[in-house]
């Protein structure tokens, strides 16, 4: 009997042990990750401090860390010669935004409408094709001659940009659509419009957000060319400033700024991806993020 | 009552020539009964189903349900199939009232039937699962409930188990007898399985080798109420199943030759 107890009791905390050392390894590998990323930030940031200080590399074309960081907080602090750094966010934001709402939604609209009636499918596929071929960017040299240095050029910009990406998943998400969940819903008593709605559209759900991830950075991408080619305010034309006046710490704390904008953008993608296909098993989600 | 008048069905296939599923097929299924349609690979047997729940048309002849022509889904049919197609991203309970809720019925009443028909195919407690959180037998027992909660007159079900290991496929075929004995719908059960076919049905239909025909019609008495894994058991069901695996097996042998050749062919 006690025996018994004995060896049910090591058989327990030889489990705890072995748990232990199964959670210890995996500790050991994260703090592994960690300080290996931090040692990249350090070589690359560190090289390119010591590197223009020793004069290897030119500080007037490539910039300085520190500098970059000054011109950053005397940015937030004083604001940009076009007013305060937040309203230069601020713009850039609302158009990248505006465009990109407005372009998902045709995207979706119209890559489903086309998935599913191959007779459209059929009439505009070239067309949509050449335009697809045409680099796009090129196009905000257009609109902003046409429509001027205010907010339509940028957004029609990020619309054009955001569109095909959207569009091309959305199309391809409509036609892959299984073909015995559309028998079943139909015979179940799913009207046309049901079928597209509650069939169709969640079941390419899984392509669109995909291409959502992609199509945010464009969005990004068309508000920043098309403030470069010229605007009034926006975070594009600060670096069309710098760049004009030889300050390329400038150039690259824009940068910054823009990519803390990006990565916080992407996470909210991620988010709402998560929340939308809570239904998947999780294999399919999870090990995108460590 | 179910009746199929001289049908043929073509296909026109990808690469251009035109396959015939169905020849000439005369059948006809009372209401109320249970009619399993057994034949060998690519006879047409889902054609069949497909072609009484209103996929798809006749090339020649009529399908007639109750004595009207069969144009497009009808609202009394049910279908299950073959390969799970409940909603992958509805729960449980959101895919058994999906049928109330496209036909317009709110969806608090919708919920509450759903939860009657979980409980009869066992699956309180499930309501909030998706279907991927489940069991290959859990998400047919979904299936049944999803069609028999518009409580259908003519239910098909284009070999619904065969996806199954043997244990789960004989609990699900007692289940989907006592959901029958439930409704009475007049069901129409595609299988390969003659086993499967005598132990569940009233009226066993053998199609010859594609271009799938009637060859033979066998009435199934035996005693009901049945238990599927036992009655196989009985002298009468051996009697049977001899019987129509005469009959069976020449199509089988039949359809089976021209695979090979078919192959041999692409070869």
């Amino acid at each position: 009997m006690t025996a018994q107890i004995q060896t049910k009791q090591t058989k327990q905390s030889k489990q705890a042990v072995v748990e232990a050392a199964g959670t210890n390894r995996g500790r050991q590998r994260r703090i592994g990750v960690y300080a290996a990323r931090i040692a990249v930030f350090v070589v690359v940031f560190g090289g390119w401090q010591l590197c223009t200080q020793l004069k290897i590399v030119d500080e007037f074309f490539f910039g300085q860390p520190t500098k970059i960081v000054k011109q950053a907080i005397t940015w937030f602090r004083d604001g940009t010669p076009y007013g305060s750094l937040w309203t230069q966010i601020g713009v850039t934001l609302e158009e990248t935004v505006l465009g990109f709402v407005i372009g998902v939604v045709l995207g979706v609209v119209l890559g489903i409408a086309l998935g599913r009636v191959p007779f459209l499918a059929a009439v505009f596929g070239p067309y949509i094709k050449i335009v697809n071929s045409i680099p796009r960017i090129v196009l905000g040299a257009i609109l902003t001659v046409a429509f001027g240095l205010g907010l339509e050029s940028k957004v029609l910009l990020v619309i054009v940009l955001v569109f095909f990406s959207v569009f091309f998943n959305a199309f391809q998400g409509a036609r892959e659509v299984d073909r015995n969940l559309i028998a079943n819903a139909r015979i179940l008593g799913a009207s046309p419009g049901q079928v597209i709605r509650q069939v169709v559209l969640p079941s390419a759900f899984t392509w669109i957000l995909a291409s959502l991830h992609v199509s945010f950075g464009f969005a990004l991408i068309g508000a920043i060319v098309g403030e470069y080619m010229g605007a009034q305010q926006g975070l594009g034309l600060l670096i069309a400033q710098s760049q004009n006046t030889f300050n390329p710490n400038g150039v690259f704390a824009a940068m910054f700024v823009i990519a803390i904008i990006a990565l916080v953008a992407e996470g909210l993608i991620a988010l709402l991806e998560r929340r939308l296909l809570a239904w998947r098993p999780p294999t399919a989600t999870g090990a995108a993020d460590a | 009552m179910i009746e199929l008048r001289a049908v043929t069905k073509r296909f026109r296939t990808g690469d251009g020539n035109v396959h015939t599923a169905l020849e000439n097929l005369n059948l006809t299924i009372d209401d109320g009964e249970f009619c399993a349609v057994v034949g060998p690979t690519g006879c047409g047997k889902s054609t069949t189903a497909t072609l009484i729940a209103g996929l798809e048309q006749p090339s020649v002849g009529d399908v007639l349900v109750d004595g009207e022509p069969v144009h497009g889904i009808g609202a009394r049919t049910g279908f299950v199939f073959q390969q799970d197609a409940v909603l992958p991203w509805r729960t449980v309970l959101d895919n058994v009232a999906a049928g109330p809720m496209f036909r317009g019925v709110r969806r608090a009443r919708a919920h509450e039937q759903a939860r009657d028909w979980l409980r009869r195919v066992g699956l309180t407690g499930f309501e909030q699962r998706y279907p991927h959180q489940l069991s290959g037998g859990m998400r047919k027992r979904v299936a049944l409930a999803q069609s028999f909660i518009n409580e259908p007159a003519v239910l098909l079900l284009d070999e619904p188990f065969s996806a199954l290991d043997v244990q789960t496929r004989s609990i699900m075929s007692d289940e989907l007898l006592a959901l029958w004995q439930l409704t009475r719908p007049t069901v129409v059960f595609i299988t390969h399985d003659l086993e499967e076919a005598i132990a569940l049905a009233d009226k066993v239909v053998v199609l010859s080798a594609g271009p799938g025909t009637v060859k033979a019609v066998y009435p199934i008495d035996l005693p009901r109420p049945r238990t599927v894994a036992e009655i196989r058991f009985d002298p009468h069901f051996l009697d049977l199943y001899q019987r129509i695996w005469d009959a069976l097996r020449d199509e089988v042998r039949v359809a089976y030759a021209r695979q090979t050749e078919s192959l041999e062919a692409v070869r």
